[in-house]
């Protein structure tokens, strides 16, 4: 072809779909005449709706393009060079053609499959472990017909290949339940995105938005509260956060007002979307917590060859720390690859020993009563003889949580925090912050931490924004000691675990408040003392909407009034600031606690390990949430019991280190 | 010369754990997997000096509690495509004890 655009000026590419697009930009861009023959009514039909294509086809046409749509081709005319000189069309028509290319979409030659008696529909037919009809003949690819689709893009052939590398392993059951693929056209100046069900129908909705003369088009479409597909024209910045969205099945109700406007309007206030990928300069920090700028990943990203986030987390460090900027690294890794960034699989296993997901395994263990780690890795055949920092931490906590007073809780599961009870600290020293029920203290609290403070010279003394007070700089053998001398019950500031309940000193002592909510964050922190969680939790009441005690960045957030209590969820501080939602308005004590209890116990129960409540609220939906609490009463009072029994069991970790000697090896070192 | 010194019962040891031997001022993880082969580094990540002791063991590796590099136990090295080693001492298992050379580490290829 490329011989041929240097002494021919006129080329006909049949098809206008991706790859006739792409052929026929490339062979105009080498000077020649290209006209586009398309026999439908629009372009790229198979990925964009008839606006979209409609722009595309403008902005090719000012490139210089020329389209000949609904013409089919009835002939190729030879000049008398023995060479093709004019393409003739079915209704009489013709046109010049020194160089014809055919891009008229892939026909899986199934001839040999057929004559060997497999069947055979659009492709060799297959089933989810991509067997075809003789079982003992598999089938991946462009040529396999799964579900009625034959893929013709690599992300969903790696996906088929890794399930039949599976069977084939003997390594069980994961199974190929079709992709979800997204397109972009690899032509400089067209932005171009679509991907799922971008048509919609019957039983979806669409939003739009359309800008013809700016030439921007966007279409969403939304089955059942999630995305399902859509395209972009001309801004497609969003395209991998959509993809996410879709991919993941996210349910999309409550972003819907913002949906449309991208992800920075979706009240994400972390630093995650300040900057475009595109437009972003070499030396712009990515990642803040590592120090990772968009030119240290461009440059991994092309000389090692890298293809997913995985891959540039292990080689820059980039959104691996705190996962804020792991939007923008995947813009970055769009943006760098092209077409041939293969998006992370559809299902996310949980880790790199284990095809399983977070929700296989944690059925699994309720399922068939799984109590052990152990047991775990062989009933789920994992890959590795002993998982690593990351299942092994999770599986952990499923156990636990799923079994409590009879799984068996393992300290060489948890990470060193929870090992210790304390907080590793940078030069490996520890700190320790005992818990002060609803942020108050008494003054023999505060002498005793005086005098710890001496004793053990403790270098650091700081007062936290969880209301209590945190002693830095503590060798471990020490820990103990400081415990028994301090008398405190466990702060868990180390544990993915009830952390603090904030308070503020409400109707008490204060002119405005309506609610003696220091008394109600106390009892809600003696109740669910000790409890561990899939992450941290942090609750906060106030006594009046004035609201003090922020919390509308709390897990859990109590606001008293005149008349009751009112219960926000999900809301979060950290890398995503998140603004709790309103669950119910309560009226006695009794149900805060059954409300709060019951909400956190869903959590504990259904989020994946290291999800922080927003995750996993937006994850599920708030209605999903307020069906569990709200409407099913039993529902409530029974996820409210659980919690309460398995808090029943739990030990506050500092007396059984402190005062009954247990776990003395984990903090005693020894000389030779 | 080897020069071994007795270090514990390798029951001492919590399996898939880890326990700190001082030597002078000198700081050794020495660790046990689940198949109760023992290793011994110097207690220094090679990345920001995290206490490798203090990290979660699997395989032959152990993940340092700081930055979560993982450390091969049998070189000291990190895994790829982290770059550094800790320094490794010979450590064995006799008669179920658990005997260290603190002196002879052996610096494995950076
Ligand atoms: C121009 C072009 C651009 C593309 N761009 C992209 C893109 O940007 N992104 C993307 O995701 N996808 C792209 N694709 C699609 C992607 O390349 C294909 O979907 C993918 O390569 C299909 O993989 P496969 O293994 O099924 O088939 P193939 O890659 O075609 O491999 C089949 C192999 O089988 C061999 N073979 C055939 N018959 C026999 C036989 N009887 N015995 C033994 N061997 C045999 C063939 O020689 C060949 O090596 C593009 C395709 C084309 C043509
Ligand atoms: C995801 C990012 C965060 C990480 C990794 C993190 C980590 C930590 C750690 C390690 C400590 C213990 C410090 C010690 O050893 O003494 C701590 C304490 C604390 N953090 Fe964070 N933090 C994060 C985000 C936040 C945010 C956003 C807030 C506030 C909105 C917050 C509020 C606190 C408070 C109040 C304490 C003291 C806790 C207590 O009194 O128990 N943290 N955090
Ligand atoms: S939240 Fe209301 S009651 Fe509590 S301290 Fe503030 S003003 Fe007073
Ligand atoms: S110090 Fe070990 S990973 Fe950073």
């Amino acid at each position: 072809m490329i011989h041929a655009s240097s002494q021919y000026q006129h080329a006909v590419v049949i098809g206008g779909g991706l790859l006739g697009l792409e052929a026929a930009n490339g062979l105009m861009k080498r000077g020649m005449q290209v006209s586009v023959v398309h026999i439908g009514p629009w372009l790229m039909e198979r990925q964009l709706d008839e606006p979209a294509a409609r722009l595309l086809q403008k902005s090719l046409e000012e490139k210089g393009m020329k389209f000949l749509l609904q013409k089919q081709t009835a002939e190729l005319v030879q000049g008398e060079s023995g060479r093709v000189c004019a393409i003739k069309f079915k209704d009489g028509d013709s046109a010049p053609a020194d160089l014809v290319v055919m891009a008229v979409g892939i026909r899986p030659n199934t001839e040999l499959a057929e004559s060997s008696g497999l069947h055979c529909n659009r492709g060799v037919v297959v089933n989810d472990t991509m067997q075809t009809f003789d079982p003992r003949i598999y089938s991946v690819g462009e040529c396999a017909a799964h579900r009625g689709i034959a893929y013709g893009l690599v992300a969903p052939l790696f996906e088929q290949a890794k399930v039949v590398a599976n069977h084939l392993a003997q390594h069980g059951i994961s199974r190929y339940q079709g992709s979800v693929t997204s397109t972009k056209l690899k032509v400089t100046g067209i932005d171009l995105f679509s991907a799922g069900d971008f048509m919609g129908g019957e039983g979806t909705e669409s939003i739009l938005y359309s800008d013809p003369i700016g030439g921007v088009y966007k279409k969403l479409v939304i089955r059942d509260n999630k995305l399902v597909g859509g395209v972009m024209y001309g801004d497609t910045v969003d395209g991998a956060w959509y993809f996410s969205l879709l991919r993941d099945g996210k349910n999309v109700n409550e972003l819907r007002d913002h949906l449309m406007f991208g992800q920075d309007h979706c009240g994400n206030l972390g630093h995650s979307g300040i900057n475009k990928a595109a437009s972003m300069t070499d030396d712009m920090e990515v990642c803040g917590c590592n120090g990772v700028c968009k030119g240290d990943i461009v440059k991994a990203i092309r000389e090692k060859g890298l293809f997913t986030l995985e891959d540039v987390r292990k080689h820059t460090k980039a959104s691996g720390s705190c996962g804020s900027c792991t939007g923008l690294v995947e813009q970055i890794l769009a943006v760098t690859v092209g077409g041939d960034y293969s998006a992370t699989p559809k299902t996310k296993s949980m880790c790199g020993c284990t095809e399983h997901t977070h929700e296989d395994v944690r059925a699994a263990i309720r399922q068939n009563k799984l109590l052990t780690i152990p047991q775990v890795q062989q009933f789920m055949e994992w890959d590795t003889p002993n998982g690593c920092a990351s299942c092994r931490t999770a599986l952990n906590y499923y156990l636990i949580s799923t079994w409590p007073g009879e799984a068996e809780d393992d300290p060489q599961s948890r990470f060193i925090n929870e090992r210790a009870h304390a907080n590793i600290q940078k030069d490996g020293t520890y700190s320790v912050i005992p818990r002060m029920w609803g942020g108050n203290t008494t003054p023999s609290e505060l002498r005793r931490i005086a005098d710890v403070v001496d004793k053990y010279s403790i270098p650091a003394v700081h007062v936290t924004g969880g209301q209590r007070i945190d002693l830095l700089g503590i060798k471990k053998e020490d820990l103990p000691k400081v415990w028994a001398d301090l008398d405190m019950p466990s702060g868990h500031a180390y544990g993915k675990a009830l952390r603090t309940v904030k308070t503020c000193v409400g109707s008490e002592w204060c002119r405005f408040g309506t609610q003696n909510s220091t008394q109600m964050g106390i009892d809600l922190e003696k109740a669910f003392f000790k409890m561990w969680a899939p992450h941290k939790v942090k609750l906060a009441v106030s006594g009046c909407p004035r609201n003090c005690a922020e919390v509308a960045i709390k897990d859990v957030g109590i606001i008293g009034v005149d008349s009751g209590w009112e219960i926000y969820v999900a809301g979060n501080g950290g890398i995503k600031t998140e603004v709790a939602q309103f669950l119910i308005k309560v009226k006695t004590e009794a149900e805060v606690m059954e409300y709060s209890g019951a909400f956190l116990q869903l959590y504990r129960e259904e989020a994946r390990y290291l999800d922080r409540t927003v995750h996993y609220v937006e994850r599920v939906g708030l209605d999903y949430v307020k069906k569990k609490i709200l409407d099913d009463h039993e529902g409530r009072k029974a996820l409210y019991e659980r919690l309460i029994f398995a808090l029943s069991i739990e030990k506050d970790p500092w007396v059984e280190r402190a005062k009954e000697g247990k776990f003395a090896q984990e903090f005693a070192s020894l000389t030779v | 010369m080897t020069q071994w010194l007795e270090v514990c019962d390798l029951t001492e040891i919590p399996r898939l754990g880890a326990r700190v031997v001082n030597h002078g001022a000198l700081a050794i993880a020495v660790f046990r997997n689940a198949d109760d082969e023992v290793f011994a580094l110097e207690d220094r990540c090679p990345h920001k000096g995290g206490p490798l002791s203090q990290g979660i063991v699997h395989g032959r590796k152990v993940t340092c509690p700081l930055h979560g590099w993982n450390i091969e136990l049998i070189s000291g090295c990190a895994v790829a495509p982290d770059v550094g080693c800790a320094r490794e001492f010979p450590i064995k298992i006799e008669a179920g004890r658990v005997w260290l050379d603190p002196v002879a580490a052996v610096s494995a290829a950076a």
